[in-house]
């Protein structure tokens, strides 16, 4: 009896195991169902290539090439901001901070990154945005670099753990041959650590764009919305994630308006999939 | 052993606890969703209604007119604000899904264009507002003001506010002209942002419902054209149609309204409900 | 240059970029009691909101983010922790086990508002729970699964080969063992996940927006098919959607979000670092 009611935990373990791959499917499956189905209505040239998103024109615009514009406008600044600040952290608190710091530290960073991304976008609302319109003089503070400069501490986190995991891991007989030849302590961290931890580096630095390219609250907070085609970092531009979350309550189940929003998700699914999928092999990669 | 058939069973009883008031959850509370605009006057004439109906529960839910509309289609809401017409594709599809759509006017409201206040602009005709908001006038100084680029703001598709704007002011009343919002336009998630950034920002244009001004901004006087006369919008310019951009606020149901509804929608629609609109800065039916 | 200077010069701005990144943490943190704690006090904590949300207390937003929270746990905590034992215990190092990894991978990087489009396709729509806590719960225990596997299995890895080998010695069965011997062992770390995840579903906004968000109900839900309020979208709602709210409600209402993630992620730290000095192995 007893080994019988043993298999069924172990039957129901095994299932539950199996369980997150169930889940990507099912996301996947119930976007893509919504999502394609657009392309019924719409196709997929206008779509993918189309300059305008005007689900209100008469007749409707769903071009997603200035909202993937600004999604990647906003995660470059991000990523340009966060992955050297990351870095010089993740070696400091890898290679030089004393024991008693480095805990500090690392608290810190785990406490940046359980700060929801509602509470960055009020602030940034509030007090970054008027900043950085005085800053450079701008019409208004509500901007692709703002919306770079949050994303950028949301980011940091993300990169910094994984780089840090990445640096610890070298093996210590690389750094105690370098000093043994005479490298001082920084010769060795830019000359052997790093490069020998460059797959980590690199797959911290991927999961930070999936992270910033998925953002939501702050973005919609923050970038101004507005469905350009951006030309520099300082002008309002609107992301994937935020005319997601803006539109989809105004939409009717099963409109175009809709599907096409579900298309914009599907598109993000994608892009994030690959991203981590990519992340995931440089990082197993370097375990070996 | 025991450890985990007793969590087993705290397992099941707690669920089946959450399950039995399922039934009876859906069907007391009213659901009212939609207009951002409304929300705060929907929110107000419901706690002043349960205050006075204790055994009576109204939940209030925004989302933009758009989402009222949206959920009066798929039936998830009794009552859908909206501060604007429903649409007839709107009508359609309620009407395909079995919901026979009653219509009423609860409040009056006045769309306030506003500006900096150290902006010199005035007045502003109807064309002049469609001009800066489909990018074709893109300097203060063609309308005799300050040489500085415009920023327009507006709300979110969503918002009946954004579309009662592309209506009757973009497309200068045409429902379905040809002019639409410029890309370059700001898209803010709401009318308080939006006075916000009008209030920091010398060279900024937008749009909001009556109630959301405040002394931060100036509000120019509007004309229908050139020879005017330009109005501000006030309480009894709004009342007497003298303003040109006054709307109707609505309430929409998928059927006749009984029992607490009708109830709640009487209330409204009575001298203590107008006298609330008073008091949320909107403007009453009389 | 020696290279002892250019190395003094690299670790002084090393330590720069170090302070640069936890300076926002402090300096958020700072903002939000400077300009919310005139708004803290026990009624602001403890009644509804009144007059439009200008005044009053924010406790249906508390109460609802319990209740969020509670179903996300009782949820992700039995899936997630018995997921990481397959990994742990059972899984072989195979093709299937590397698929289950990239899932997890992936479920960890989803943007927060594609698993709203989810949970509102899915478990809104198509199990038609409609806009309900049971809906809000069930995405949010999905988006916090990848945190619960990954601290349950790093707990699980740590517990030494040797307990479980003494007890199969001993004639103890496989699932027994766990139960027994590795489970217990790893509570600690297991128990640091859970927290993490239930810091992290109590902030997050976007998954609940088209699940379960109500802008204001007039009573506590009564069952977990009703809507609820909840504190992240309630700041929301207070900072863009309402006019002329003080500042110190949108703030104090800030305040009790953070200061409740910031509590719980310092409890997980602390039991962290505490586990790692108690360890008697």
């Amino acid at each position: 009896m007893k080994k019988f009611f043993e298999k069924i935990i172990e039957k129901i373990i095994l299932l539950n195991g199996f369980a997150c791959i169930l889940f990507v499917i099912l996301i996947f499956f119930f976007l893509a169902k919504d999502g394609l189905a657009l392309f019924k209505v719409s196709s997929p040239i206008q779509f993918f290539f189309g300059l305008l998103w005007n689900p209100l024109a008469e007749p409707p615009q769903y071009g997603i090439v200035p909202l993937l514009l600004g999604s990647i406008m906003v995660t470059l600044g991000a990523i340009a901001i966060s992955v050297p600040l990351g870095l010089a952290c993740a070696i400091f608190i890898g290679e030089i901070a004393p024991r008693w710091m480095r805990e500090i530290l690392k608290a810190g960073v785990e406490l940046l990154a359980a700060i929801p991304s509602i509470v960055i976008g009020f602030i940034g609302m509030t007090m970054l945005a008027p900043f950085v319109k005085n800053l450079f003089g701008l019409p208004t503070g509500l901007t692709a670099l703002t919306g770079s400069i949050a994303l950028a501490f949301m980011a940091i986190p993300t990169i910094v753990s994984i780089m840090e995991d990445a640096i610890t891991a070298v093996p210590r007989t690389y750094k105690e041959g370098s000093l043994a030849l005479g490298a001082t302590h920084w010769q060795t961290i830019y000359r052997v650590t790093i490069p020998a931890a460059s797959s980590g580096i690199v797959a911290s630095i991927m999961l930070g764009i999936g992270r910033v390219i998925g953002e939501t609250m702050a973005v919609m907070m923050i970038t101004g919305n507005a469905s350009v085609i951006p030309h520099s970092l300082l002008q309002p531009v609107r992301t994937m994630t935020a005319t997601i979350a803006a539109e989809m309550g105004e939409t009717v189940i099963g409109s175009d308006h809709y599907f096409a929003l579900f298309a914009v998700g599907l598109v993000l699914f994608a892009i994030t999939f690959v991203i981590n999928f990519f992340a995931d092999m440089a990082l197993h990669q370097q375990k070996k | 052993m025991k450890r985990k058939a007793l969590s087993l069973m705290c397992f099941s009883i707690l669920f089946t606890y959450a399950a039995m008031p399922a039934t009876y959850a859906a069907r007391d509370m009213i659901q009212i969703k939609g207009s951002d605009t409304m929300v705060n006057l929907g929110q107000a004439w419901a706690e002043e209604f349960m205050m006075q109906n204790p055994e009576a529960s109204i939940a209030v839910t925004g989302g933009g007119s758009g989402t009222g509309m949206a959920a009066l289609i798929s039936g998830t809401c009794d009552i859908a604000e909206s501060s604007r017409e429903i649409k007839d594709q709107e009508m359609e599809a309620a009407r395909k899904n079995g919901h026979d759509v009653h219509e009423f006017i609860v409040a009056v409201d006045a769309i306030a264009v506003v500006v900096h206040p150290s902006n010199p602009v005035k007045q502003l005709t109807i064309e002049q507002l469609s001009g800066i908001y489909t990018g074709k006038i893109k300097n203060w100084n063609e309308l005799g003001g300050k040489d500085q680029k415009i920023l327009a703001l507006s709300r979110e598709r969503n918002s009946g506010t954004h579309v009662y704007f592309l209506e009757e002011v973009v497309r200068m009343g045409v429902e379905k002209g040809p002019e639409q919002f410029a890309p370059e336009v700001l898209m803010l998630p709401s009318s308080q942002a939006i006075i916000s950034e009008v209030s920091q920002s010398e060279t900024a244009i937008g749009y909001v419902g009556l109630g959301y001004v405040s002394d931060r901004v100036h509000i120019p006087a509007i004309a229908l054209s050139n020879q005017g006369p330009f109005v501000s919008p006030t309480l009894e310019t709004t009342m007497d149609k003298s303003y040109p951009l006054s709307r109707s606020l609505l309430f929409y149901t998928g059927r006749e309204p009984e029992g607490t509804v009708k109830n709640f929608i009487d209330f409204v629609l009575s001298e203590e409900g107008q006298e609330i609109v008073r008091i949320m800065d909107f403007v009453p039916l009389r | 240059m020696k290279p002892q200077t250019k190395q003094k010069i690299a670790f002084t701005c090393l330590g720069l970029a170090a302070v640069v990144v936890i300076i926002p943490v402090i300096v958020i943190f700072v903002i939000l009691i400077d300009k919310g704690i005139s708004a803290i006090n026990w009624q602001f904590l403890s009644t509804m909101p009144r007059m439009g949300m200008r005044a009053g207390g924010i406790y249906p937003a508390i109460m609802g983010t319990v209740y969020l929270v509670s179903g996300t746990i009782l949820v992700a905590l039995p899936l997630g922790v018995l997921a990481a034992i397959y990994l742990v215990e059972y899984a072989k190092r195979n093709w299937w086990t590397r698929m289950i990894e990239i899932a997890i991978v992936n479920l960890a990087g989803v943007p927060s508002v594609v698993y709203g489009l989810f949970g509102m396709g899915f478990f809104v729509i198509f199990f038609k729970f409609g806009a309900s806590i049971l809906a809000g719960s069930l995405t949010l225990a999905i988006m916090i699964l990848p945190v619960i596997i990954t601290a349950s299995k790093e707990a699980l890895m740590s517990v030494p080969h040797s307990f479980r080998e003494a007890s199969l010695a001993l004639g103890v069965s496989k699932w027994q063992t766990i139960r027994c011997v590795v489970l217990p062992n790893a509570l600690p770390g297991i128990l640091t996940g859970t927290i993490l995840g239930i810091s992290r579903a109590a902030g997050e906004t976007a998954p609940i927006l088209f699940t379960v968000a109500a802008f204001y109900l007039p009573r506590l839900p009564k069952s977990i098919f009703d809507q609820c309020m909840a504190l992240p979208y309630h700041l929301y709602v207070l900072s863009t959607q309402v006019p002329n709210v003080k500042e110190s409600l949108q703030y104090g209402t800030a305040l009790v979000l953070v200061g409740m993630i910031f509590l719980l992620n310092l409890v997980a730290i602390i039991i962290r670092s505490h586990m790692r000095s108690k360890k008697q192995w």
